[in-house]
């Protein structure tokens, strides 16, 4: 028994009261009036403006984009946990720092170092559009910002872990023979499996969320370069409340089952390790 | 509030889709119309006119996109690579910035009628029904207790607009000067308790969030407003005095020599200059460029004395230069929190 679970009960209480009252105020309320405010008028309309072909473009772009940054990040995550967690090498802590990076910067610089890079006026952007490419604007910036922004979940899920458990399983392998890719597969891979979904899946709650740096990079054309955030938006600047809750809820739906998808892993996962123990 | 007709932009939704990878191969036309934050519900419906009318010439239905926003963060967007056909903004200064970047010719304000400017509007206030602080004139503005919002000339093409009418009522008052001019657009800027990005996000926070006393707007936007929100107890003051907001139309040269647009670029800017056009406008509060319909419109646009850019400022650039450049007059007068 942890020294906690031994409190005097009224002070336990207490403090389970107070979290559950402060998460309700922040987090179910607001919740909780975006459905209401999507539903005011019935569900009717609020179906009305998510089936609108300018909403269903912005959900497929978010979906797309979600779906090309997510592997992305879980393959770049995952070498990058891997040199951090299994190799020596000069420069470790400046690699650790960099991944961490996105989290300081804030996503509005993320979105303009892209247009700084890329625009028309950017350092490679005037080469790249004499020859068709447009990067700012388009699908590439937009993948590019949510790489960019979401690029930590992964590998900062991953490094506890694989530091956690050393290096002995793959020097195991190695002396029986295995080859980097065997023991990758074989010994690593399934020893983090569920630590990765986790991160994939946060990483993907993160991707369709994102607003400021597309915001930046996108250049809010309806129906071609609008994700969903900024969808909502718009509709609210165009006193469309009803469709902007209505397609905020269902954002905030797909974020609230990716969290709850990852709880339901974690729980899994517990069960799992408390048998083996 | 009202929803758009469906079955007009699912048609060309469908169109969009079918075409939304970057189809060089062009079936469908496609338009890119970069524009200013209040004319959202002008271009819907003036999109669906075009495209009915463009497609009864014996051509084909084309998709026009817009993407909206605070004036000067739009032209900086198609300076930095979006893809315009057409400009729309809210002030020649910044189709002059796209112009000095050389993606159209520097001289485009002569290639349309009435400096390519084909409706007008002017700046109002919007106040709370009754007009509890009794403002009527700009000086009532900078009464103390009052509270104005009024989007941020930086980024703002209307709240340029909203700063420069002030600054030319000053400029007239008796012993008026620039030091006075000055002295009353400070005190004005103090009283803004909300300075947002576009003019949209203003309206929003006097309408909606209920901030301040009176909002500087859109004669447009103001009437939208109230038509939006009749429950919102709002109404418009039009002061005796006010500035000829005039918001122009280009073809982005560059970016329609690339695509190959130019002539559906160019029909669509006319368009704007026909009956049809300039009745759309008319109905939503964009004043006419032809009399006979700013006639017949009556006491919709109420006749005040209008200052003109040209007139009382010698023009965008000057203007630009001496107010809201780096280190202009606005950056003096203007530190948050003070």
């Amino acid at each position: 028994m942890s020294a906690a679970t031994q409190d005097p009960a009224p002070a336990r209480i207490a403090l389970v009261l107070l979290g559950a009252a402060l998460a309700a105020a922040i987090f179910l309320l607001p919740l909780a009036a975006v459905l209401a405010e999507a539903l005011r008028r019935g569900w009717e309309p609020a179906w009305t403006a998510i089936s609108d072909p300018d909403s269903i473009a912005a959900i497929r772009l978010t979906l797309l984009v979600a779906a090309i940054a997510v592997p992305i990040n879980a393959a770049g995550g995952i070498a990058a946990a891997w040199a951090i967690a299994k190799c020596d090498f000069a420069g470790k802590r400046v690699l650790i720092t960099l991944i961490e990076l996105p989290f300081s910067v804030s996503p509005v610089i993320s979105g303009l170092v892209y247009v700084l890079l890329f625009g028309a006026q950017g350092y490679f952007g005037p080469a790249l559009r004499a020859y068709g490419f447009e990067i700012i604007f388009a699908l590439p910036g937009l993948v590019l910002a949510t790489v960019f922004v979401t690029f930590p979940f992964v590998a900062r899920t991953l490094i506890p872990l694989m530091q956690e458990q050393g290096r002995e399983e793959e020097e195991a392998a190695a002396t029986l023979g295995a080859g980097g890719w065997q023991i990758f597969l074989r010994v690593t891979l399934p020893n983090v499996k569920w630590a990765l979904l986790a991160g994939v899946l946060l990483c993907n709650a993160r991707a369709m969320g994102e607003f400021g740096a597309v915001s930046v990079v996108s250049g809010h054309i309806r129906g071609q370069t609008n994700t969903m955030p900024l969808h909502v938006e718009i509709l609210y600047n165009e006193y469309m409340f009803v469709g902007a809750f209505a397609v905020a809820a269902l954002l905030a739906l797909l974020g609230v089952v990716t969290l709850a998808a990852k709880t339901l892993l974690e729980t899994l996962t517990a069960r799992r390790i408390g048998e083996h123990a | 509030m009202s929803f758009p007709t469906f079955s007009r932009r699912e048609a060309f939704a469908v169109a969009g889709a079918m075409a939304a990878a970057p189809v060089r191969g062009q079936t469908v036309p496609t338009l890119l119309n970069v524009s200013y934050d209040p004319t959202r519900e002008f271009y819907r419906e003036f999109n669906a006119a075009f495209a009915a009318q463009w497609a009864a010439r014996g051509n084909q239905r084309p998709t026009i996109n817009t993407s909206h926003g605070g004036s000067g963060r739009q032209a900086r967007a198609v300076i930095d690579g979006l893809g315009a056909d057409v400009v729309t903004l809210a002030l020649a200064y910044d189709i002059d910035e796209i112009a000095g970047r050389g993606l159209l010719a520097r001289d485009w304000q002569t290639r349309l009628p009435e400096n390519s400017t084909p409706y007008t509007s002017t700046i109002v206030f919007l106040v709370r029904r009754g007009n509890p602080k009794g403002l009527r004139d700009w000086g009532d503005l900078l009464k103390p207790g009052v509270a104005v919002i009024t989007p941020n000339p930086k980024t703002s093409g209307g709240a340029r607009w909203n700063y420069l009418a002030l600054w030319a009522w000053a400029l007239r008052q008796p012993g008026g000067s620039a030091a006075t001019a000055e002295e009353a657009t400070g005190q004005l800027f103090r009283q803004v308790p909300v300075l947002d990005t576009g003019a949209r996000g203003s309206t929003t926070t006097f309408v909606q969030r209920r901030q301040g006393d009176v909002l500087l707007a859109w004669e447009n936007e103001a009437h939208l407003a109230l038509r939006e929100f009749p429950q919102a107890g709002l109404e418009i003051v039009y002061p005796p005095f006010s500035i000829l907001a005039e918001p122009p139309v280009a073809v982005v040269d560059q970016n329609v020599e690339r695509r190959g647009t130019r002539s559906i670029a160019e029909a669509y800017l006319n368009h704007l200059y026909s009956d049809e056009g300039q009745r759309i406008a008319a109905k939503h509060f964009y004043r006419p460029r032809h009399a006979d319909l700013l006639r017949a419109a009556g006491d919709r646009f109420p006749t005040i004395e209008l200052v003109t850019i040209d007139g009382a400022f010698g023009g965008w650039g000057s203007a630009q230069r001496t107010h809201f450049s780096d280190g202009g007059v606005f950056d003096r007068i203007y530190r948050p929190g003070r």
